[in-house]
Order: C-alpha cells, then sequence, then structure tokens
C-alpha cells in the first residue's frame, strides 16, 4: 500500500507486479446499505460463496456494535503487559546508538578502540548503509565513501552493546567521529535559496514506508527543491474566470514529531536457524519484510512479535536503523540485544513534515465551487513526503483543481506517515479558506458545506452538529468586546477506504470448547484486539472475553501493517470469515452426535441450539466435546471488496474556544465531534480514540513545535518539557458521535478511526473558531502567544 | 545507608551537588542542596563507583539487588527487578510515566536513586493489585476504557490512586491537577478523569456521603 499516491484513491487490493488473482465463486446476497438516520436501504452484491452471511445493523446484534472494555486492559493497568521495552532475555545485552553531533558532513574515521575497550562491552556495530533516507538518482554524484554522508544532527552512525545500558550508554560516548564538516541548512524558507547549502549535491528521491510517507519519485530537482508533484483536473484558469468569488491566503505549519511514549525499539535475538526480533512496531510483516530484505534470510527464518504496542502514529514501520544495527549487535555478541533509542533520539527519528501553503479556491455567489488552486511547499527533513493536497483534492467535488507539492530538503531528520499524512497540514488551509468563502458570500459555513460535499454520512454528522451543539447560536465575527473572545468553528475531514489483502486469521476450536483466534496483525493500542473478539464472539454466540486473541507474531497468519487505518477494515472481515467458517465445520463435525443436520444448529447465548426443536439446548462447552478430533480450525483470508461505491470517508468536528487577546493564550474549551468508521465494531474503543484524535489535534494547533537552532543545525528541543504536547490542563470538554454507515462492501463494513478522528480536522475548527472569536484569520501554527499576538497585529513578527 | 532521611535525592540533585556551582539564589533549593551534597558526600565515602549490595523494600518484600550507585530506581526496578509496569518514558522527570509510591508519596522513579530508598517502602504498579484483584482505580481504568497504547497508564494510574488516598472526594480540576504531570500521547485523559471519579463517586456511594463528583463528565 503506498499512501504517497493518495489521488486517486488505490485500494491497495494488488500490489503491482503481483500475479491477479482468479475471481471467486460467488452468491448473490441482499445486505443492508446507508445511514440508519437516513433510513436503511438494500444493496445486491455478489459475495464470495465462502463469506459468511450478511450482518444485519449493529441494533440487531448481540456483541458488535456493543461497549466492550478492553480485551487487554486489566494487562495494561496491571503493568502486566510486556512491551518490546520490558522483554528481557537469559544473556541480553542493552544497546545505545552513537549519532552525528554535526548536521552536514563526511565521516573522515570513526575510532571505537576505547568503547570496545571498556570493560562489559560485547560488541560495536558501524553503520555502512543508511535506510529511511532520501538516496541520490545518480550515487556517483557523491566521493565514494565506506560512511553514509551525515545529512543531519542525530543521524544514526553506530551502536554499542554490553552487559547494562548504562555501560552502553558510556561506551556509546567513547565513540570518536571525525568529521569534514560542510555548510548546512535547517530552515525551509532558507533551504529554497538560490545560494542555500544543498543537502544533496543532485536529485534524490526517498522510498515511502509500509504505513505511507515518502514523496513522488523522478520529480525535478533544483538545489534543495524536490518537485512539483502535478495533478491537474479541468482548467483551473477557466475555473477562476467563471468565479463569482475569489479566495485566495497563505498558510503555515509546523513540524510535529510523533512523541509515541515507547520510543522505537528492537530486542533481537540472532540463532542461526531463526532471528527472533521482538519490535515496536505498527507491522510485523513489514519488520519480517526488511529483516529479509536487509540480512538476505528467508522470510521463514525472521519471527516477529509484538505483543503489546507503546505507540506509533505512523512511525514504526519496517526494520529502522536501530532494527539494523540491533541485529548486526547481536549477530557479533551471539547474544540477544535490546536497543530501544532514547528520548533525544525519536525525536529525530520521524517528524511530521511542515508546510507553506498557496490556496486559491472560486465559487459561484451559491457556492459552487468552480476552481481550487492549491502550491505546496514542505520539509521532511532528508526525506520526502511533504505533500498537503489530499483534502483540496477529495473533500468537495470540484471541476477545476490544480495542486502542485514541492518536498524541501533540509538538514533534518527524515519525515515520515504521521496519522493522517499531508492532511491535517491541508485541512488547515483547505477548511479555513472553504471558511473564508462562506464569510465572503455570506453564507452560513454548515450550509456551504452542505451545498457542496456530497458525503451523506458528513450530512448526518453535520445535522447531529446543529443538533447538539450552540451553533444556531453562533455570532458574527468578533463579537465580543472585551479582552477575552469566544468563538465557534468547524472542519471537515475526508480518509480512505484502504485494504490490505494480507489481511488472514486463523480460528481454533477445541474440544474443551476454548474458542482462539489468532494473526500476525498487531495492536498498537487502537484496540485491535478487543475488535477481533467482538467479532468471533458475534459468531459464536459467546461474550468476547471468552474468545481468546493470539496476534502480534508472525508465526500466525500474515497480518496488515496498521498504517492508513487499515487495519479494522481489512482484517475484520477475514476474522469474522475464518469464525463463520470454523463454526461450519465445528456444525458439520458434532451435527451426527446430535443426531441432526448441521444446518439445523446454531450458537446463541454461549449455547448449541437445536432449531427444530426448542427444548434441546447445550453449553458450547458440551457442544464441542462430542467434536471427534481435538480441535478443528479454519483460516481465511480477505476477500476483495463486494463494491467499490465508497472509497473515502470523514468526520466533522465542532469546536469553542476563548481567546485571550491581552496574552494571546487560545483555549479550547469544547469539542463536539461527529465521526463515520463504516459499521463501528467497539464504541467504546473507537470513541477513545477520536477523543485522542482530537487531544493530538489541539496540541499540534496550539503547542507542539520542533525548533532548529540555525547554527548548529540541531534539533533544540528534544525531549518532552520543551517540546510541548498536551496535557491534562489543557483537555476541553469532549463529546463524541457515531454516525453508523454501512456500505455493503464487506463481510463487517468496518473501517478504521485512527486517522479520521480529529486530527485532520481540528487545527483548522481552531483556526473557524478562533476567526469567529477574533474577525482574524490564523494562517499559522502553532498559536502559541507569540504567534496569536502576531496575527492581532498586537507584536511584531521576530524571526529567530 | 538504611537511615537515609531525605528521599528526594535525585539524579539531577546529584549533578547538582556534584556541580556545587548550580543556582543557589532561592533558599529552599540551597537548602535541599546543602542535604544532597552531605547525602552524597556520605555516599561516596560508603560506596561506589563499582556497584554494591543493597536491599529494596518493594511491594511488601525485601530485594536484595547489586548496583551501582548511579542507578535510578526505574532501571532498577525494570533491569533488575524485573518490575517492568513501570515504564520509561523521558528520563528526566517531565512525563511521569515512571510513578511509583515511595512511603505511599508519588515520585518520579527515573528521578530516584535507587540507594537513595533503601530503608523505605516502595511501591510500584505491580504491588497495587492483589494477584489478578484489581485496585479500584484499574479496575475503572477498564471499565471506562481509560487507556490505549497503554504505555502512560501505570504511571497514571499510581498518580490517580494517590490522589484518592489524600483526597477521596476530588473534583475534576483536583484530578486534572493530580495528573498534570502524566503525559498520554494516545489522548486518553477524559476516560482517566471519568474513571477517577467514578471510583470517588462509588466509595462515596458506598460510605454514604455525597459525592461532590457526582455525575461529573470529563
Amino acid at each position: 500500500m503506498a499512501l504517497d499516491s493518495l489521488i486517486p484513491v488505490n485500494d491497495g487490493e494488488q500490489s503491482p507486479g503481483s500475479p491477479a488473482k482468479p475471481e471467486p465463486a460467488t452468491r448473490t446476497e441482499n445486505l443492508i446499505w446507508g445511514i440508519p438516520q437516513d433510513g436503511l436501504q438494500r444493496k445486491e452484491r455478489k459475495v464470495p460463496v465462502d463469506e459468511p452471511p450478511p450482518l444485519p445493523p449493529n441494533s440487531e446484534l448481540a456483541y458488535i456494535g456493543k461497549p466492550t472494555p478492553r480485551y487487554d486492559g486489566p494487562a495494561k493497568v496491571m503493568g502486566k503487559g510486556k512491551y518490546t521495552a520490558d522483554i528481557h532475555l537469559p544473556g541480553m545485552l542493552y544497546a545505545s546508538m552513537v549519532d552525528a553531533t554535526v548536521a552536514h558532513g563526511r565521516i573522515v574515521s570513526i575510532d571505537t578502540s576505547a568503547a570496545e575497550r571498556l570493560p562489559g562491552v560485547r560488541a560495536v556495530h558501524v553503520i555502512e548503509h543508511l535506510y529511511g533516507v532520501a538516496e541520490l538518482r545518480d550515487p556517483s554524484q557523491e566521493t565514494p565513501s565506506r560512511y553514509p554522508v551525515v545529512r543531519y544532527a542525530g543521524q544514526p552512525i553506530a551502536g554499542v552493546a554490553a552487559v547494562s545500558q548504562q555501560i552502553a550508554n558510556d561506551a556509546a560516548k567513547l565513540v570518536k567521529v571525525q568529521y569534514d564538516t560542510m555548510a548546512f541548512v535547517v530552515d525551509r524558507s532558507d533551504a529554497r535559496a538560490e545560494d542555500a547549502p544543498v543537502v544533496f549535491p543532485g536529485p534524490a528521491d526517498a522510498a515511502g514506508s509500509a504505513g505511507g510517507g515518502g514523496g513522488p519519485k523522478n520529480v525535478p530537482q533544483k538545489g534543495n527543491v524536490h518537485g512539483p508533484q502535478r495533478k491537474t483536473v479541468g482548467d483551473v484558469e477557466k475555473g477562476f474566470a467563471e468565479a463569482d468569488v475569489v479566495v485566495e491566503g497563505e498558510y503555515f505549519t509546523q513540524v510535529q514529531t510523533h512523541s509515541a511514549l515507547e520510543t522505537h525499539g528492537f530486542v533481537v535475538d540472532w540463532k542461526p536457524d531463526e532471528v527472533t526480533v521482538y519490535a515496536s512496531t505498527q507491522g510485523t510483516s513489514s519488520v519480517r519484510d526488511e529483516f529479509s530484505e536487509v540480512f538476505k534470510l528467508p522470510k521463514s527464518k525472521v519471527r516477529v512479535i509484538t505483543e503489546y504496542m507503546g505507540g506509533g502514529f505512523g512511525a514504526k514501520f519496517g526494520a529502522g536503523n536501530e532494527g539494523v544495527v540491533a541485529a548486526n549487535l547481536s549477530r557479533k555478541a551471539n547474544a540477544p540485544v535490546k536497543l530501544m533509542l532514547d528520548r533525544r533520539q525519536e525525536h529525530m527519528v520521524a517528524n511530521r513534515p511542515d508546510s507553506h501553503q498557496a490556496l486559491k479556491i472560486g465559487a459561484k455567489s451559491d457556492g459552487t465551487l468552480t476552481a481550487i488552486q492549491l502550491t505546496s511547499y514542505g520539509t521532511a527533513g532528508v526525506g520526502t513526503g511533504a505533500g498537503t493536497a489530499g483534502p483540496a483534492a477529495n473533500l468537495y467535488r470540484c471541476p477545476n483543481l490544480l495542486t502542485e507539492e514541492y518536498d524541501v530538503f533540509i538538514n533534518a531528520g527524515p519525515g515520515a506517515a504521521f496519522r493522517a499524512p499531508g492532511h491535517p497540514q491541508g485541512c488547515f488551509a483547505f477548511e479555513q479558506a472553504i471558511d473564508e468563502l462562506a464569510v465572503k458570500l455570506n453564507i452560513d459555513p454548515l450550509a456551504l458545506r452542505e451545498k457542496i460535499d456530497e458525503s451523506p454520512a458528513r450530512r448526518a454528522e453535520r445535522r447531529l452538529i446543529l443538533e447538539r451543539t450552540n451553533w444556531k447560536n453562533r455570532r458574527p465575527a468578533g463579537a465580543d468586546t472585551g479582552p477575552i473572545k469566544r468563538g465557534m468553528g468547524i472542519a471537515q475531514s475526508v480518509w480512505y477506504r484502504f485494504v490490505n489483502m494480507n489481511s488472514s486469521c486463523e480460528v481454533r476450536v477445541s474440544r474443551d470448547g476454548s474458542v482462539e483466534l489468532m494473526s500476525a496483525v498487531q495492536d498498537l493500542g487502537t484496540g485491535t484486539k478487543t475488535m477481533l473478539a467482538i467479532v468471533v464472539a458475534e459468531e459464536f454466540g459467546i461474550p468476547p472475553s471468552d474468545v481468546v486473541i493470539r496476534i502480534g507474531d508472525t508465526r500466525f497468519p500474515i497480518g496488515p501493517d496498521s498504517g492508513g487505518s487499515v487495519t479494522t477494515g481489512s482484517i475484520s472481515p477475514s476474522s469474522r470469515n475464518a469464525a463463520y467458517q470454523a463454526k461450519q465445520q465445528f456444525f458439520a463435525a458434532i451435527a451426527p452426535q446430535f443426531g441432526t443436520t448441521p444446518d439445523n444448529l446454531a450458537l446463541r447465548d454461549g449455547r448449541l441450539i437445536l432449531k427444530n426443536d426448542a427444548s434441546r439446548s447445550y453449553t458450547l462447552k458440551q457442544a464441542a466435546a462430542k467434536l471427534p478430533t481435538a480441535e478443528i480450525s479454519a483460516k481465511a483470508t480477505r476477500a476483495p471488496e463486494y463494491a467499490k461505491e465508497r472509497l473515502t470517508y470523514g468526520g466533522v468536528d465542532y469546536v469553542e474556544l476563548a481567546v485571550d487577546t491581552e496574552t494571546g493564550r487560545v483555549h479550547v474549551e469544547k469539542v463536539f465531534g461527529a465521526h463515520d468508521c463504516g459499521r463501528p465494531i467497539n464504541p467504546l474503543g473507537v470513541i477513545s480514540q477520536i477523543n485522542g484524535g482530537i487531544l493530538q489535534g489541539i496540541s499540534y494547533a496550539l503547542f507542539e513545535q520542533r525548533i532548529m537552532d540555525r547554527s548548529g543545525g540541531y534539533m533544540l528541543n528534544a525531549n518532552l518539557e520543551n517540546y510541548k504536547i498536551l496535557g491534562a490542563r489543557e483537555v476541553p470538554e469532549i463529546e463524541v458521535e457515531l454516525v453508523e454507515n454501512y456500505i455493503a462492501q464487506s463481510s463487517t463494513d468496518a473501517a478504521g478511526i485512527g486517522e479520521s478522528a480529529g486530527i485532520i480536522t481540528l487545527a483548522a475548527a481552531i483556526g473557524n473558531a478562533f476567526y469567529n472569536a477574533t474577525g482574524v484569520r490564523m494562517r499559522k501554527i502553532p498559536m502559541t502567544p507569540a504567534n496569536v499576538l502576531t496575527a492581532l497585529g498586537k507584536v511584531q513578527e521576530v524571526q529567530a | 545507608m538504611a537511615d537515609i532521611p531525605n528521599p528526594k535525592f535525585s539524579r539531577r540533585g546529584f549533578l547538582k551537588g556534584a556541580g556545587v556551582t548550580a543556582a543557589t539564589t532561592v533558599i529552599e533549593s540551597a537548602n535541599a542542596l546543602a542535604r544532597e551534597t552531605k547525602s552524597a558526600l556520605e555516599h561516596q565515602q560508603a560506596v561506589g563507583p563499582d556497584a554494591f549490595p543493597i536491599k529494596l523494600s518493594v511491594n511488601g518484600q525485601e530485594h536484595s539487588v547489586t548496583i551501582e550507585p548511579r542507578y535510578t530506581l526505574a532501571e532498577t526496578l525494570r533491569d533488575n527487578l524485573n518490575l517492568t509496569g513501570t515504564k520509561v518514558v523521558c528520563d528526566r522527570g517531565s512525563c511521569s510515566a515512571c510513578t511509583v509510591w515511595i512511603d505511599n508519596i508519588p515520585k518520579l522513579a527515573c528521578m530516584t536513586l535507587a540507594i537513595d530508598t533503601v530503608g523505605h517502602k516502595i511501591t510500584t504498579i505491580e504491588g497495587l493489585s492483589h494477584g489478578d484483584t484489581m485496585h479500584k482505580v484499574q479496575a475503572a481504568f477498564v471499565k471506562h476504557d481509560a487507556m490505549q497504547c497503554g504505555f502512560c497508564t501505570p504511571g497514571m494510574v499510581m498518580s490517580c490512586a494517590a490522589l484518592l488516598e489524600r483526597n477521596p472526594n476530588p473534583s475534576l480540576a483536583d484530578v486534572k491537577h493530580a495528573v498534570s504531570g502524566n503525559l498520554c500521547r494516545c489522548g486518553t485523559y477524559p476516560k482517566i478523569f471519568k474513571a477517577t471519579l467514578d471510583v470517588a463517586q462509588q466509595r462515596n456511594k458506598t460510605a454514604g456521603l455525597v459525592s461532590l463528583a457526582g455525575g461529573r463528565e470529563a
């Protein structure tokens, strides 16, 4: 799946070059379709013959759609969950990374002798190939060297393994690196200048990860400016000529770091017959693929385990430089090695690129859009993937569109996929411009969206905003006369229904009545385990707590990498299919023992029922005891989508805030979010994720900002006290409402919520509420007191 | 060793003590500095820099560990005692993920040297539950889904449980204050507030008290 090619929408069904799957035999089914509040309809679909019968709406189900406590909640609250950082293997060594202290330079020499002599040190590994950064199209443009050129302060150089973390840290400091330094640039706009130092001496491209990110390849490059990636629909000149009104503006967003609480890290146990990798990863498959590729190992000899995972947000896919170093150290030391990045390194390993966007929208006097034009420049440091065109291109219908996205290289850590890559940036500009258009047209912002938005789910969501919030009492911009000014605003998001076909599950039923599901898919904290338990429970008519979920191990059937909100939409149908098939086998095996036929059996309320004889029912345990073999199992893969009608989905978020125009502080007081993720499997977990997206969105809008030192070339705030993220005191009142949206496209119709959950919309919604409060447009985030007072004209902008 | 009076002796404090020229403008901190320096000198006479054995009282059990004086309590709990419920996130006192109780007061284990906890009662997240029976705060966290990835969760639970020990009837503002140092990147705060207020409400209901927190939503 490549998120870098978001436009047009790609459902990722087939990776390029893979042989086409034969068409499965199908039957015709009538599936429910639509939004319950609008009245459910039916759609006829051709469904593969081994798929289960269609599900009714959630209101008619026992477990799907009912709030269910987290499967691994007790383990998490009692401190029993073993994360990668917690893994302790016999004889395990601890490793520490050595990273570059200069922003740009060639490595002249690396002296590891002092580190090697330190008592307790067991292995040292020096990096000779760097992963996850852009590479020159023509490597001969650079003098060959044993070591990669240093292009940012913090770039990994080597790793040291020792008997304790403290000794490893000491040893890392003893590694002496000599540099031949070069001029550097760490600011996006500086880097665009003709005479700016170049980060790469020629055109360079970066690959995305399994979670997306990465920019276009083989586009023009001039100096540090890589691009554009251009998308054209219709003729924007003609569109602007037809417009009655035009809005135009420039918008600026900052670099945000992922700051997952568990840093990136691995425990690697290199054995000749199998390499076992414990990884803090969003994709066990992506880790196995990259270990296999880097070390030329058959995939069958790489086992990846992720039982508990302390957050990723898009940055944790593949082997990473730290994984490759850990593996080399383990191989050299002949012992398991744990390598967790420290917090400073975590801030430099990945980020959400910044942006400078110029946006122009034309519309008829009734609001109909006639043209959208966006030019964006953004920096992903030594990587690419700073495009922001997603919302402008995909939120509303517009006959004329031109987007041009440029990446600007600077000497800073590489950008990566980060929760809805490009979309919070794009939405900050686009949804504020739509608001500005509403002001110019003198149309209510919700009413304007009603006119231009074709999504039935967002229509239902806007209705909820009208019913449940204070929107009807919205006042004209800048109505408060005192220094504290209050306002409200909304913004809408769009995300895409990606499906990863590498989504398989096995469901087992044992003679003692136990039911388990196995898959390599991982749970990042989003609740994947709980979701799977609910789906299996529904098929077997037993409580979700009675289903055992074993995931996060590549010895199990392959699971999707969790990026782009693909997980639930991809694997919930596979889990249901596997459970259904296991149940069918179960019925076939036990029916003769009950003197009946399989189709006369059903599982409901924890019991086996004979449909034609209400007097006979048995517990699942009693029924399973009749199994002729000790266990039956079924494995199912993801069937293709039944149809490809609904390719996008999204939410609407409403914000109330107060701006202190004397101090420049913005205080978000209330958020109401209305969201769609198809068929919600576990509303409790979905709402947790939406709360999280909203809060991360507020954090992005108000607080977070990577600060680079222009003279030293390094990140000044690579820690959690100076890189400010939202805390308890900044949490507003939050209400979330889900819209069930049945699309008749899979056996569950579920979709992920990670990306569309508030992170896309919040900065824009806050911007719109800020305008409503003050009459001033915030075109720059974070909305720190300095930026707010500058926008209000109370202080002059100071260039750092 | 067993009689160290100042459990606040921290890694940062140690560095200040070693550097002696650190800021001493505030009398309060000057006093603390003097205590810590004295304490540090005592240690230097007695132990280190090599590893040496100490006894720690963790979750009601005596543990013998051999550590260097520079080991933090967080490192010692995790690496030497395999009590990995205590998480290390920032390793410099800015996120509270490593919150444990020392003599029933919540403290940051990453900012506390293990040697300074000798003779004190340490409670970690593993010590809050009894076998598989969860502490009320833990059970409420599960009920309200007050977690996602779960990495901040042990620290959050320790902070919230300590709040309820000292204030059985907290307001929403009290709960926010109690976890104002605990960072969560998944954004689970609203449900943490709800879970903690729920415990107070349930307990007060049982005790026949009227809860000010009753029905208040985060």
